[in-house]
């Protein structure tokens, strides 16, 4: 455990990327291109490994479109589409240990993928039958957050906590460009740097919050504003994986050794709606979603790794069965699911007993046993 | 026996709370090295050092945003603030967070946080400095919201607070701070400890039920004793008051004042609070839900009154005191045409 909560505040900042300067270690052609000193956290990533990482993309993306007719043929309530902002998710979740815990936002969902939650546990909010769905301490994830930038304070909060604990573990907070205008994101970066939390608040501005462009949020580059709270930060093309695994992976070294937050914030694009319930027809230039459609995530993967001679048409071909197969298991998850028991909406409320809610759980379920055939 | 002031319950409570469990910490602001505005915390960063006892930047919701997160990591965060007016930027993490993860995550994310809020008026003091939100925390299902009104409950329910693996907001009656009492320091292990969530019927009667819990327990103790003394051109005219401490306000003990109300066929609810949608207007619904058949005369509440507190040269005349609720309770003997006696023409 520290001595102080705060100690070695005054140390000297660390260096920011300019940012002007974007990290890129593939182009959107597929070329690989360097960039000191990120090159060296990625140099022990293999062609295989790479190739790992492209079938999470394939996977992924391959699961969003499926949640999205899942949705259309009313299986789901509401699905949050991530198509284009797999790179971002992929490439940073995969660089974090168990031990390591996530506070995300509703869209993470290949983050959730890449931290082993089961595809069924997955859908059950957007189908409505649970409020979340997995078990936040089996897989290092919290239950996503639908009010825009709160998990910043929970994420930091937790990494004073393993701070506290003497762990080396670190705690990521996922918000998009609309939630850095949030008090809750602001005080989470003045809360982190006083303490030196190991947290990364890992931002992916993907240009749109439902209507609003991100100069609705923000008349600098996002990552400027985290200097001023103490915070180094860093600008990464949020389509190149690679990139964003190095940026990460810097980052998250950098908190294990008690250097405390990073600001990452990956550069991307919404190419879907906000949600199923959204209509981007009404704001977004057509225009704008080509420019961006050639800076694809996973067509840049494909195209290196072809060059390169890891990928060919039979392995191509077997990565998109595995995504097809994952694609049929989240399926027979989704529309298996039953509705819940009524009664059991009164689970949970509080962890002891509570005269209040145990009172009115008898009282409905006597109600519903008044009716013919009842049965509670 | 120890004599102590509130105050010093509460700075006993939390060392106790500190050295029963390494898991507790104490949050907020300048409750570190000053030892908290009212002196609540004095000592305790000293004794148990500043990874224990943590000054926080000023941000309530970041506060409670970072005990979120600490709860999450296993932690037991028992958190200060400051003023009762200064908890609406926290009210978010409160209600929306705090209140519903447990809940949200079907019971695998516990939420063990108690938020200490000193409450109630009477001090002299300017705006946001005397303001009774109990209400807003007993509307909100997922939190348990608790009031102590003597020395000896604010050392042991902030202890059983602190204990409870549910979210606690404990309301601290600021002007009884100063109160002394004899406290028992180790009261919470006995087999006969009241728990947190039951009234305590704190002075026995038989004609008319007061209910009220807080700062107003005191004044209603002494509204009994007037009241039983009472006396009219040299004939007796007592009336015997039962005096109910609410103690806890969400879940309330329900069962304790029926019992009462049952006996005395007479209820009134007293709190400092505003009247419309506060704790008394639900005890009235649900006394005269159970107790109808025994009602003699209509629940009366004797409340602040529906304005934002007022400055405070305007203070004794918004909080009830021992006349207004002495009055109400003639109210309810028939003493006093009822308040709303012909409304129904």
């Amino acid at each position: 455990m520290p001595s102080s909560l705060s100690e070695s505040r005054e140390s000297a900042p660390r260096a920011s990327t300019p940012p002007d300067r974007p990290v890129q270690l593939l182009d959107a052609s597929g070329r690989r291109v360097p960039h000191a000193p990120y090159d060296d956290y990625v140099a022990d990533v293999t062609g295989d490994q790479l190739a790992s990482l492209y079938e999470d993309l394939v996977i992924v993306r391959r699961l969003d479109v499926e949640a999205t007719a899942l949705q259309r043929q009313g299986e789901l309530g509401l699905w949050p589409p991530l198509l284009g902002q797999e790179a971002a998710q992929v490439g940073s979740a995969r660089v974090l240990r168990p031990d390591d815990f996530v506070f995300s936002s509703y869209r993470e969902n290949a983050v959730a993928y890449c931290r082993g939650v089961k595809l069924t546990e997955m859908l059950n909010v957007w189908r409505g039958t649970a409020l979340s769905g997995w078990n936040p301490y089996e897989v290092g994830m919290a239950t996503p957050a639908i009010v825009i930038g709160t998990q910043a304070l929970h994420a930091m909060g937790y990494a004073v906590g393993a701070k506290l604990d003497g762990e080396d573990s670190v705690a990521v907070a996922y918000f998009g460009d609309g939630a850095t205008t949030q008090g809750d994101v602001n005080e989470a970066m003045v809360f982190a740097a006083t303490f030196r939390a190991p947290v990364i608040f890992f931002c992916q501005n993907n240009q749109w919050a439902i209507s609003e462009p991100v100069t609705l949020q923000a008349q600098r580059p996002i990552a400027d504003r985290a200097p001023g709270f103490g915070i180094p930060s860093v600008r990464v093309d949020g389509n190149d994986v690679l990139a964003v695994m190095a940026v990460t992976r810097r980052a998250v070294e950098q908190a294990r050794e008690g250097g405390g937050p990073t600001f990452i914030e990956a550069i991307t694009y919404r190419m879907g709606p906000h949600t199923t319930s959204d209509d981007p027809s009404r704001y977004v230039d057509p225009l704008e979603r080509e420019e961006w459609a050639g800076r694809d995530p996973l067509a840049r993967v494909e195209a290196y790794l072809r060059e390169a001679g890891i990928l060919d048409d039979a392995l191509a071909a077997s990565i998109a069965r595995r995504a097809d197969e994952a694609a049929a298991e989240f399926r027979a998850g989704c529309t298996e699911q039953k509705d819940p028991d009524p009664l059991t909406m009164f689970d949970h409320v509080y962890a002891e007993p509570h005269r209040g809610i145990d009172e009115q759980r008898r009282q409905f379920g006597e109600y519903l046993d008044s009716f013919e055939g009842g049965e509670h | 026996m120890t004599e102590m002031t509130l105050a010093k319950a509460l700075n006993a409570s939390l060392r106790r709370s500190l050295a029963h469990d390494d898991r507790v910490l104490i949050m907020g602001e300048d409750i570190g090295t000053l030892g908290g505005v009212f002196r609540v915390t004095d000592g305790l960063k000293n004794e148990f050092g500043e990874m224990r006892v943590m000054d926080m930047p000023l941000a309530e919701s970041g506060i409670l945003g970072m005990a979120v997160g600490l709860a999450f990591k296993g932690f037991r965060p028992v958190v200060e603030i400051q003023f009762d007016g200064f908890i609406y930027p926290a009210f978010d993490q409160i209600v929306t967070q705090v209140a519903k993860l447990h809940y949200r995550t079907r019971g695998n994310v516990r939420m063990p946080i108690t938020i200490r809020v000193p409450f109630g008026g009477g001090i002299g003091a300017v705006e946001h400095h005397s303001e009774s939100p109990e209400a807003y925390f007993a509307h909100t299902a997922g939190l348990r919201v608790v009031t102590c009104s003597n020395p000896q409950d604010a050392h042991t329910m902030l202890q059983q607070a602190i204990r409870s693996d549910d979210p606690v907001l404990f309301f601290e009656p600021k002007r009884r701070y100063w109160t002394k009492g004899e406290v028992d320091e180790d009261a919470i292990d006995r087999d006969d400890v009241l728990p947190m969530g039951s009234a305590r019927v704190v002075v026995p009667g038989s004609d008319v039920t007061l209910v009220t819990y807080g700062p107003l327990v005191a004044t209603a103790i002494d509204a009994a004793a007037a009241a039983a003394a009472g006396s009219v051109a040299g004939e007796s005219d007592s009336v015997s008051i039962e005096v109910i401490d609410l103690r806890s306000l969400a879940p309330v003990d329900v069962d304790t004042v029926v019992a009462s109300v049952a006996k005395t066929g007479r209820l009134v609810i007293a709190h400092e609070a505003q009247r419309t949608g506060g704790v008394g207007a639900d005890l009235a619904a649900e006394l005269t839900d159970r107790c109808f058949y025994h009602l003699e005369a209509p629940p009366q509440r004797v409340t602040g009154f529906d304005l934002p507190y007022p400055a405070s040269r305007h203070e004794e005349h918004f909080l009830p005191d021992l006349d207004r609720i002495l009055d109400a309770v003639d109210r309810t003997m028939g003493r006093r045409p009822a308040l709303y006696a012909g409304a129904m023409l």
